[in-house]
Parts: C-alpha cells; sequence; structure tokens
C-alpha cells in the first residue's frame, strides 16, 4: 500500500450567508491552486467532491469550473461526515495504485437537506438533531453528574479559540454565564451549546509520496484510518457513549501504530456540547468519567489541544466541508503553520467526523 | 409508503419480525436482516420501559423499548411525576400526518 500525504489546502469562510454550492467548492479550490507550488490542472488525477447538497455532478462541475479532467469523480454523501468519508475514498485511491493525487472539496450551504435524516422513523416526531443531543445530554449528566457549568465550559472554550481562526462563523466570545442562561432549546440543551449550520467550503489535496516532494517540502502523512457504522438509527445507541467512535478511534490507533496518550492535538466533532466530553473518553484521550475536568483543565490553562480551530461549535458545521476543514487543521498545526492557534511541537494529530447521532463515525491519524 | 407507516398512519404501531430466524426486525424492513426473507408484521406489545427523557416546553419526550428491542422517540404522559429510567410505560397511541407519533404513559 503506497503512503498517502496531504499536501495542499484551501478554507473559505464559514458565514450564515446562503451561498450556491458550485461556488463554494470552486473558492476553496482555486486557494488550493493559488497555494500550492507546481499544482496544475493536469496533475489532478482524482476529483471528489463530498457534500449533502441535493445538486447533481458536482465533481464533474467542478472539474469543468476547475479546468481538470480526472480519471476519478464522484461525490461522496455521509451526513456530518462525508469529508472524512471522502478522505477515506481519496486515500484508497492513491494507496492502490489507481491514482497519483487526489483533490477532495467539501462543502455545504445554509439550508442543505443533510441536517435531519427523514429515514429514521423511530424518531417520531423528535428528528431534528437537538433532541438526540438533549438525550444524550440528559444520560450524560445522570451517569457522570455532568454539571450545566461543565457543559458551557465545552462551548466557551470552543468559541474562545474560534476568535483566532480567521475562516471561523464565530468571533463572539462568551462567558459561561452568558452560555448557560443562553436560550433553552429544550430543558437540557442550551442554545449555545449547539453547532450552526452555515455555508462553506474546504479543500485538500492528498498525494503518493513520490508526487507529494513536487507540491511541498512538508507532506503531512496520513497514518492512520478507523471508520466504523453501527445503525442508521439514533435509538440504538447506548446513551451516553459513542460506540462507532470507540471502534473507530481503536482501528485508527492500530493502524497508526500509535496510542492515544501519543496523540498531540485533536479536531473532534462537537456538534454539540456533550459531543466533546463523550469524544475525548471514547477516543481514550481522558480516561473514562474524567471527561468534563479534562475539558475543564485545558480552558483554565489555555491549551488548545482539543478542538484549536474552535470545533463545530466556534468555527460552524457546513456539513460537507466539516471534516475537510478538520483535515486542514491538523494538517496546519503539524507544519507549525497554525499560527496563534499552534500547539507547540505538535508531531500526532488525530480528526473525529461523526454522522446521525453518532450512528458512524470516522477517526483519522495525521503524521509529520 | 411502506406496511409500517401505513399501520401508522391508521393508528397501529407494528413491527416487521422473521418467523425463520425468530427475530424481530427493527427498524421496520421489508426483509429480514440476517437471512433475507420476506418478513411477517404484527402489533408491538404495549408495555415498555423508559430509556432516557428530556422535556421541551411542556412536552416531555422519550425514549422508549418494548420487547427488548424494539425503541422509539415520542411522547410521554409522566402523571406529574418525575421519571426514572428503567421505569414500566404502556403505548397509548400513535399516528402518522406530517411526521411518526408516539405517545406513552408510566405505569
Amino acid at each position: 500500500m503506497k503512503k498517502v500525504a496531504v499536501v495542499g489546502y484551501g478554507n473559505t469562510k464559514f458565514t450564515k450567508e446562503v451561498i450556491p454550492i458550485e461556488s463554494l467548492l470552486l473558492e476553496s479550490t482555486k486557494k488550493v491552486f493559488d497555494t500550492t507550488r507546481n499544482l496544475s490542472q493536469d496533475l489532478v488525477d482524482g476529483v471528489i467532491v463530498s457534500t449533502n447538497d441535493s445538486s447533481k455532478y458536482l465533481a464533474a462541475i467542478l472539474s469543468e469550473l476547475s479546468g481538470i479532467k480526472p480519471k476519478v469523480s464522484h461525490t461522496v454523501e455521509h451526513l456530518c461526515s462525508s469529508g472524512t468519508n471522502a478522505v477515506i475514498s481519496g486515500f484508497s485511491y492513491i494507496a492502490s495504485g489507481l491514482v497519483d493525487t487526489v483533490l477532495i472539496t467539501g462543502a455545504d450551504s445554509v439550508g442543505n437537506p443533510g441536517q435531519v435524516l427523514e429515514w429514521d422513523k423511530s424518531r417520531g416526531e423528535f428528528n431534528h438533531p437537538i433532541f438526540w443531543a438533549s438525550l444524550f445530554t440528559k444520560a450524560h449528566k445522570r451517569q457522570h453528574n455532568t454539571s450545566e457549568e461543565e457543559l458551557a465550559i465545552v462551548s466557551v472554550k470552543n468559541h474562545k479559540q474560534a476568535m483566532d481562526n480567521p475562516n471561523a462563523y464565530s468571533h463572539n466570545p462568551y462567558t459561561i454565564s452568558e452560555i448557560m442562561n443562553s436560550k433553552n432549546v429544550t430543558d437540557d440543551l442550551r442554545i449555545l451549546d449547539c453547532s450552526y449550520p452555515c455555508s462553506g467550503s474546504s479543500s485538500i489535496l492528498l498525494a503518493t509520496e513520490e508526487f507529494a516532494k513536487k507540491f511541498t517540502a512538508e507532506p503531512i502523512w496520513i497514518s492512520g484510518i478507523g471508520q466504523k457504522t453501527n445503525s442508521a438509527s439514533f435509538t440504538k445507541n447506548e446513551l451516553p457513549t459513542l460506540s462507532s467512535s470507540i471502534m473507530a478511534a481503536n482501528d485508527a490507533y492500530d493502524m497508526a501504530k500509535i496510542n492515544s496518550k501519543e496523540i498531540d492535538v485533536a479536531e473532534l466533532h462537537d456538534a454539540f456540547s456533550v459531543c466533546e466530553l463523550m469524544a475525548v473518553e471514547d477516543l481514550n484521550l481522558t480516561e473514562k468519567n474524567t471527561g468534563a475536568t479534562y475539558i475543564r483543565n485545558l480552558f483554565n490553562t489555555e491549551n488548545r489541544k482539543i478542538n484549536p480551530r474552535g470545533g463545530l461549535i466556534g468555527a460552524g458545521h457546513p456539513l460537507g466541508a466539516t471534516g475537510i476543514s478538520q483535515m486542514i487543521e491538523i494538517t496546519q498545526q503539524l507544519q507549525n503553520k497554525a499560527e496563534k492557534r499552534q500547539i507547540s511541537n505538535a508531531k500526532n494529530g488525530l480528526v473525529h467526523n461523526m454522522s446521525a447521532a453518532g450512528t458512524s463515525s470516522t477517526v483519522l491519524i495525521l503524521e509529520s | 409508503m411502506n406496511k409500517f407507516e401505513e399501520e401508522l398512519r391508521v393508528g397501529n404501531f407494528v413491527t416487521s419480525e422473521c418467523l425463520y430466524c425468530a427475530k424481530i426486525v427493527w427498524p421496520p424492513s421489508a426483509y429480514c436482516n440476517n437471512c433475507f426473507k420476506n418478513v411477517s408484521w404484527r402489533k408491538v406489545s404495549p408495555n415498555g420501559k423508559l430509556i432516557e427523557w428530556s422535556k421541551k416546553n411542556n412536552d416531555i419526550f422519550c425514549i422508549a423499548e418494548f420487547e427488548n428491542s424494539i425503541r422509539v422517540i415520542g411522547k410521554l404522559d409522566s402523571k406529574n411525576v418525575i421519571p426514572k429510567p428503567g421505569q414500566l410505560l404502556k403505548f397509548t397511541k400513535c399516528a402518522l400526518n406530517d411526521k411518526p407519533r408516539f405517545f406513552f404513559i408510566l405505569d
């Protein structure tokens, strides 16, 4: 199996503005071409689009708009983890020897249809994500004695870290009190504990070891991949655990031949505050029943190890772009190019991306 | 519209079941997810238990489990007591208009 590296990237700003999907896709792709040395259209073998948008044939449209005539082009849809699933596809095409380079562009616009999974009839009339988030939160409070303040700290931390992310949707610093007193969406969920759907696009270029040298002096290697789908039905989850994330992480750590203690920086799927508290434990970044204390300590010491770009809560959540944006953040961290967000001496990074209430999870390990 | 939705629309909460594998097939489907033979359909037992709950405005919504495997989210009449996971409940009615709707009452 060939080694695969991230060799280029581009982000748009995440915004509440409604923007046509084709414009979003092109914008972040242009940034890859603007910033990657020696890159020309004839060197791009594959084009994969990750999105929940209902428009058709987007990989071909993006290819045409970018002047690329790829050997492989298609769309990947997997709800909120479309981005990392597209990365797995691109990785596989390169690792197998089918192609040498793949451009992966993720995008979604406000109001995209990926936010509610109508198929899941077991959710009854409570099919919006705020309801599964409320039930996870209630169960977390019950099992771990999690306080409202501990939940709020996740959101305060991630909004604060997003202040240094120029592409983040939110640049509002909030206090713990402001989060705790924000509007109750349900009895167990406040509006500022929720990530926001928004418009945005993120692109990365993947390449073989031979081609990587042409594009960058600092390739970042994808060393571990775990992807696990347990079901498509939220109600099959055992609350408050992300079992698909546990299995995906174990596979990714095994493939990368590292353990969780060697992870220096991580982008976690904080669709809601409780998701970050569950994920730090389920990915074994801290011991069981210590998630809230762990996050509080990071916040108190201004340690940005978890969600340095602000996570989904601070940066915004344009579904198809999110996983790619997480990849870009970890790549920049491992290249020591994350500016004010930089974690010192980061060698190994992790991306965690989930779909449909944690019924499916992807974990990717990157190394410098 | 599939059989589950047809029955829901007339107020019946049904599940698919594989008689060959002797297992409930949930979520409802036309074929068994083990042997892929055609399923049969029957009403779900109304006696269930509470898995977890929360509240929006005056409505308690909860995950209810029936027959140790069929889970759905619906509205709970808690009879003005604070519900606890594991408590027994009863399915009272269901409907399908713009969305599926399930209703339960604490035992």
